[in-house]
């Protein structure tokens, strides 16, 4: 793969410019006006708005369910990437486009289709309330609706780097007299880690904004089944632009700070 | 054959007869996960919403407020994916053709709405066009609305689907490298003909898989609009929105009505997808024999 700087190609001024420009017209300098938005407010001011028990509650929530949801992903998709990749079996094409459907499925009728399918009478729900529990309308709700809409990220990033892994480095670490799990640890572990966190955070990050899939499941309850961006919503319903700008800012801070340590331990990986 | 090279096949051997009960399980269980969590969903939109029959179907389709609602859809998605087209073939262009100090910092920047949640890039439009906002009074006075109307709903379907083509685009342009263009450069093409003629035949392929993703997006984005929009049915109801109002109002079959045109929308989105990326898959294999 070749890569070099040419100053025969044109055009560098130009895209980077307008680059530049569109981007801080469309994202930059509205995101810009949040904070500065957000400035006005005192520490003080700020600080009662964001530890109030139902914003707490909300934010505990969020970033709880958008984090075992990216688990769960993290699991379900590394086995059918494997499966994916690894073998040919009935179905496989079909499955194979069919893993993006959360990103093609507006997420509002994702959220209704779970509901209907979730919910203590649906046709699933229906067993879960056999069993003496929810899942509509409850935490379970919440995360179930986010690990649908984020389930292609971890498959997607692992899918290209697992047909990467050549067959012949497992077999070699086998008849070496490695067993199943050693191979596993010490050949695709290594190997898969960097692409499983990238997906991982990428599905945390979604899921922790997300909004549309989650609203219609969550039955959202303050201090029960309310999640932030919907609290985000409540306060904008209210005129409360002071309210909704401190969550909007604690909660990209919040983002960040997790995506910035997923991003060092990802370094700390790649490190030999 | 020495003994030493028997005992090693017969190990890789039984390495992979030892998988193959292992592979059965895997491949039940990503058809479980497939029929439970894919198929379950999308066929009971379409029984929920046939659940009266066709006629109540079709007519919560073509009542007038769904209609507009698809109109303002499609008029949303038409002009914000075009605009983040041609920056998305701009921002991959200058990101990979050279090399520049803070580059790493311009694509993380690109990829920023990502993780910004729908519902603050909703907001923050809100806080500079509202009436509260930085401009808001200005824009009062020279009666220009933006937010609770179609401009709101523009921009802040752009904001979430910004990244969307040059996320697509990178890794195509920089595997095919510059050599191509440096060729038609050199053999007198101007800057313009060695873009018509040389990199976007290269890169279609890639730039319409951006653009399908982009547009499924732009066509289901529910958070965003629902900050900007103002829910006024038959003028700022967005399809999505649409849906949400009908469901609220415990109207589901005509809910699920609404919903299913979307999800045929969906479906014929993921059949362009996979269409566009086994072509690019081509592209690259072509690439990799060179």
């Amino acid at each position: 793969m070749s890569r070099r700087t040419s100053p025969v190609i044109p055009g560098f001024g130009l895209t980077l410019g307008y680059t530049l420009v569109y981007l801080s017209l469309v994202v930059l300098i509205p995101l810009g006006a949040m904070f500065i938005h957000a400035a006005q407010l005192s520490w003080a001011e700020f600080w009662a708005i964001i530890s109030a028990p139902r914003v707490l509650a909300a934010l505990k929530l969020s970033f709880s369910a958008a984090f075992v949801a990216a688990l769960i992903n993290g699991i379900i998709g590394t086995l059918l990437a494997w499966t994916l990749v690894r073998y040919t079996f009935p179905g496989r094409k079909v499955i194979e486009a069919m893993i993006d459907l959360p990103f093609a499925l507006p997420t509002a009728v994702a959220g209704i289709a779970l509901t209907a399918l979730y919910a203590p009478s649906g046709l699933v729900g229906q067993f879960a309330t056999d069993l003496g529990f929810k899942i509509a309308y409850t935490p379970i709700g919440i995360t179930l609706a986010l690990t649908f809409v984020t389930l292609p990220f971890v498959v997607r990033t692992l899918q290209p780097v697992l047909a990467d892994i050549p067959r012949e480095v497992e077999e070699a670490a086998a008849c070496l007299g490695a067993k199943p799990l050693q191979v596993f640890r010490y050949v695709l572990l290594p190997a898969l880690l960097p692409a499983w966190l990238t997906g991982f955070s990428l599905a945390f990050a979604r899921g922790v904004g997300e909004y549309g899939s989650v609203i219609f499941i969550a039955g959202n309850m303050p201090m029960k089944t309310e999640i932030l961006p919907l609290l985000i919503m409540v306060k904008l319903d209210q005129y409360d632009y002071h309210g909704a700008t401190a969550i909007g800012v604690l909660m990209l801070v919040v983002s960040f700070i997790l995506l910035l340590l997923i991003n060092l331990l990802q370094r700390q990986i790649a490190k030999p | 054959m020495s003994s030493t090279t028997l005992t090693l096949a017969t190990r890789a051997n039984a390495s992979r007869r030892g998988n193959k009960l292992g592979r059965r399980l895997l491949i039940i269980s990503a058809w479980l996960v497939f029929v439970l969590f894919l198929l379950l969903p999308l066929l009971i939109v379409l029984s929920e919403a046939l659940k009266q029959g066709l006629g109540t179907f079709f007519s919560a389709i073509f009542e007038a407020d769904a209609l507009a609602a698809l109109q303002l859809t499609l008029l949303a998605v038409g002009i914000s994916v075009p605009l983040n087209l041609v920056f998305g073939v701009a921002a991959a262009w200058c990101v990979s053709k050279y090399e520049f100090r803070g580059k790493s910092i311009l694509v993380t920047l690109i990829d920023l709405p990502f993780s910004v949640s729908p519902v603050i890039a909703g907001l923050v439009y809100v806080l500079l066009f509202g009436a509260q906002g930085f401009i808001g009074p200005w824009l009062r006075e020279h009666d220009i609305q933006i937010i609770f109307a179609l401009p709101g709903i523009v921009l802040a379907t752009i904001f979430v689907t910004v990244p969307f083509v040059t996320r697509e685009l990178i890794p195509l342009m920089q595997q095919q490298g510059t050599q191509e263009e440096e060729a038609a450069r050199l053999l007198g093409a101007n800057g313009w003909q060695m873009f018509w003629h040389v990199t976007l035949p290269n890169i279609k392929w890639g730039l319409i898989y951006g653009v399908v993703l982009c547009t499924a997006r732009a066509m289901g984005e529910f958070g965003a609009v629902s900050v900007v929009s103002g829910h006024i049915r038959g003028y700022t109801n967005t399809l999505p929105l649409h849906v949400e109002i009908l469901y609220n109002e415990y109207n589901h079959v005509a809910a699920f009505s609404v919903a299913s045109l979307l999800l045929l929308l969906a479906l014929f989105i993921l059949l362009l997808k996979q269409w566009s990326e086994s072509r690019i898959n081509r592209l690259k294999a072509n690439a990799g024999e060179e």
